[in-house]
């Protein structure tokens, strides 16, 4: 296994690097700048932190505020609480007002382990896909954290993105990314036989999944879909004329996130071949290890090889 | 423009116009033919639905053609029925989901702050909205960060949909609980001109606390048979309602400018 770097401290240390350079980047927090790792920027800008307390609703309005005067305002906490608890502040003071609001929130998914299913978002991803104006990354390594976050202090507009709880493997380096587009999925490896298209936490077990199914002779493709809106259809109509056999692989409800979005595509453009949405089926689930959650819910190396080999 | 929209809210519109009109006409700073004057004044209407009252103001300030007002709540208008920012020149947030626009009023002011402007930052407040939990939230981190450019004006008419506010969900005493959360309270008859300006002038030179005014007003001001009573609360005028209640305004108009004539000489 490659060096783990945890994606809330590479958030944490961009966000410094980032407040160097421009002014106008502040960041809030509701009582976690220590998990989220905010509290690194705190220590380096104390003015341009605001602690907003346990009142989430009230920062993303806050936040927004800010935004309407030029600020580049990053909002951090668990993803439970934003967007899991602040929808409509979301909706309305940020999507729909067109604000230049940055929501980054960690701990998402069932990784997050033995808190249980009060700290689990499995549902983040679909609330903040229906919301028009609204962008979504998915980081699925360290070295793409850094990157996404600079995307989303460089680019206009309204933002989500979500991190785990547990450090993360290397997967690019950083020249491979420099090309980094939003609207287009980055294509880790070329397949004849079946494509994995998987975003975050999932993309290094896809990419392990995908080595094995090699060995067994299964030409696989694997995509890791890093921005889940606006959605990369021209990537996935590419795929769909390639493949006979799709699997798409999150931490996350198999509905409404990025098994939903490339099923819609799929179903609306006449794609023939099987097609499989592996991820938390709709469920609450438990506290636990990461590891044996992960095991327990289908969402391992083993289950992504054992689903593909069924479908070839 | 509500008879004609044949929707709206026309009694809180009512209770608020006077203060609004106040901060527009001879309070804030503004500029009409550069709304996203970063040094403006802002003001922000929480209470969204009162919003015909802001888009009058608005088009009586010049931020657009008064004769857009009857395109209120039309297809194709710029005038949505609640607060949109993206679409109307002169609003500062899309509002009209009660409980937000205090805690959007407070990042203002704390980029005011960070910025070193002086600007001051307004938010109206529905009372009934005052039953919504952020504004809770957002009452304490105002006092919290000190910020005294920061004034809500709470548009006490005592009445919400369901009836009177302190029958639904008590909400008094009021000015004791915005003390408790560490606001400077002022209270005065929100339809009193003179006192609504006054109290405004001691609202911006009040230092490390935010301002709370509460404006004692009567929902439906202006028109007899719409005062108080809370069937008008999101209802438009019938025809029948529209010219009985024009009449009622102009006469009411005409004793203002008499009044106003008589004190020139």
């Amino acid at each position: 296994m490659g060096k783990l770097i945890n994606p809330r401290d590479v958030y944490g240390d961009t966000l410094i690097e980032l407040g160097e350079s421009n002014p106008n980047i502040v960041a809030l927090d509701a009582d976690l700048s220590k998990s989220t790792k905010t509290c690194k920027f705190c220590y380096r800008f104390p003015n341009r932190f605001f602690n907003m307390g346990i009142a989430e609703a009230n920062m993303i309005s806050v936040a927004a505020g800010l935004a309407s005067c030029g600020k580049i305002p990053f909002v951090s906490t668990f993803a439970v609480f934003v967007p899991g608890r602040t929808y409509d502040q979301i909706r309305m003071s940020v999507a729909y007002s067109d604000m230049n609001v940055k929501l980054f929130s960690t701990h998402a998914g069932v990784s997050v382990g033995k808190d249980g299913v009060s700290h689990q978002m499995l549902e983040d991803l679909a609330l903040m896909r229906v919301l028009p104006n609204m962008k979504i990354f998915i980081p699925s390594d360290p070295v793409i954290t850094k990157k996404i976050v600079y995307l989303m202090a460089e680019n206009k507009g309204p933002m989500y993105s979500r991190v785990g709880r547990e450090p993360m493997e290397i997967i690019y380096d950083e020249k491979e990314l420099e090309d980094l587009k939003i609207r287009r999925m980055l294509h880790i490896k070329d397949g004849d036989d079946l494509a994995l298209i998987a975003c975050g936490t999932m993309v290094k077990n896809a990419i392990e999944a995908g080595k094995e199914l090699e060995k067994k002779g299964i030409s696989t493709g694997i995509v890791d879909a890093w921005n889940l809106k606006p959605f990369d259809n021209h990537t996935i109509d590419k795929i769909a004329k390639k493949v006979n056999a799709i699997l798409t692989i999150e931490e996350h409800s198999v509905i409404g996130g990025l098994g939903g979005a490339v099923a819609e595509r799929l179903s609306e453009t006449g794609y023939k071949g099987g097609f499989i949405r592996m991820g938390i089926n709709d469920m609450f689930c438990e506290s636990g290890d990461p590891r044996d959650l992960l095991e327990k819910y289908g969402l391992t190396i083993k289950h992504i090889v054992n689903q593909a080999e069924k479908m070839v | 423009m509500l008879h004609e929209a044949r929707s709206g809210h026309t009694g809180g519109s009512l209770s608020a116009v006077d203060a609004i009109v106040a901060l527009y006409f001879h309070h804030m700073r503004h500029n009409p033919g550069n709304p996203r004057d970063p040094d403006r004044d802002r003001f922000i209407l929480s209470k969204g639905h009162a919003v015909p009252a802001l888009y009058a103001t608005l088009a009586e300030c010049g931020y657009f053609d008064v004769g857009e007002l009857l395109t209120l709540r039309k297809i194709n208008s710029r005038l949505q029925g609640h607060p949109a920012n993206t679409k109307t020149p002169g609003i500062e947030v899309s509002t009209g989901s009660l409980g937000q626009g205090l805690s959007f009023g407070i990042g203002v002011a704390l980029a005011g702050k960070l910025d070193g402007k002086d600007y001051n930052v307004y938010v109206m407040v529905g009372d009934g909205e005052t039953d919504e939990g952020q504004i809770w939230e957002a009452a304490a981190a105002a006092s919290h960060y000190k910020l005294d450019n920061l004034t809500a004006l709470l548009d006490r008419n005592r009445l919400q949909i369901d009836g009177f506010t302190e029958d639904v969900m008590a909400l008094e005493v009021a000015s004791e609980r915005w003390r408790a959360f560490g606001w400077n309270v002022l209270e005065v008859d929100g339809h009193n001109m003179r006192e609504i300006l006054d109290v405004l002038h001691k609202a911006d030179a009040h230092k490390n606390q935010p301002t709370m005014i509460i404006l004692h007003t009567v929902k439906g001001k202006g028109v007899s048979f719409m005062e108080n009573r809370v069937q008008y609360h999101g209802v438009a005028p019938t025809d029948e309602e529209y010219k009985k209640a024009m009449k009622e305004l102009d006469e009411l108009e005409k004793k203002i400018l008499e009044k106003y004539e008589k004190r020139k000489e």
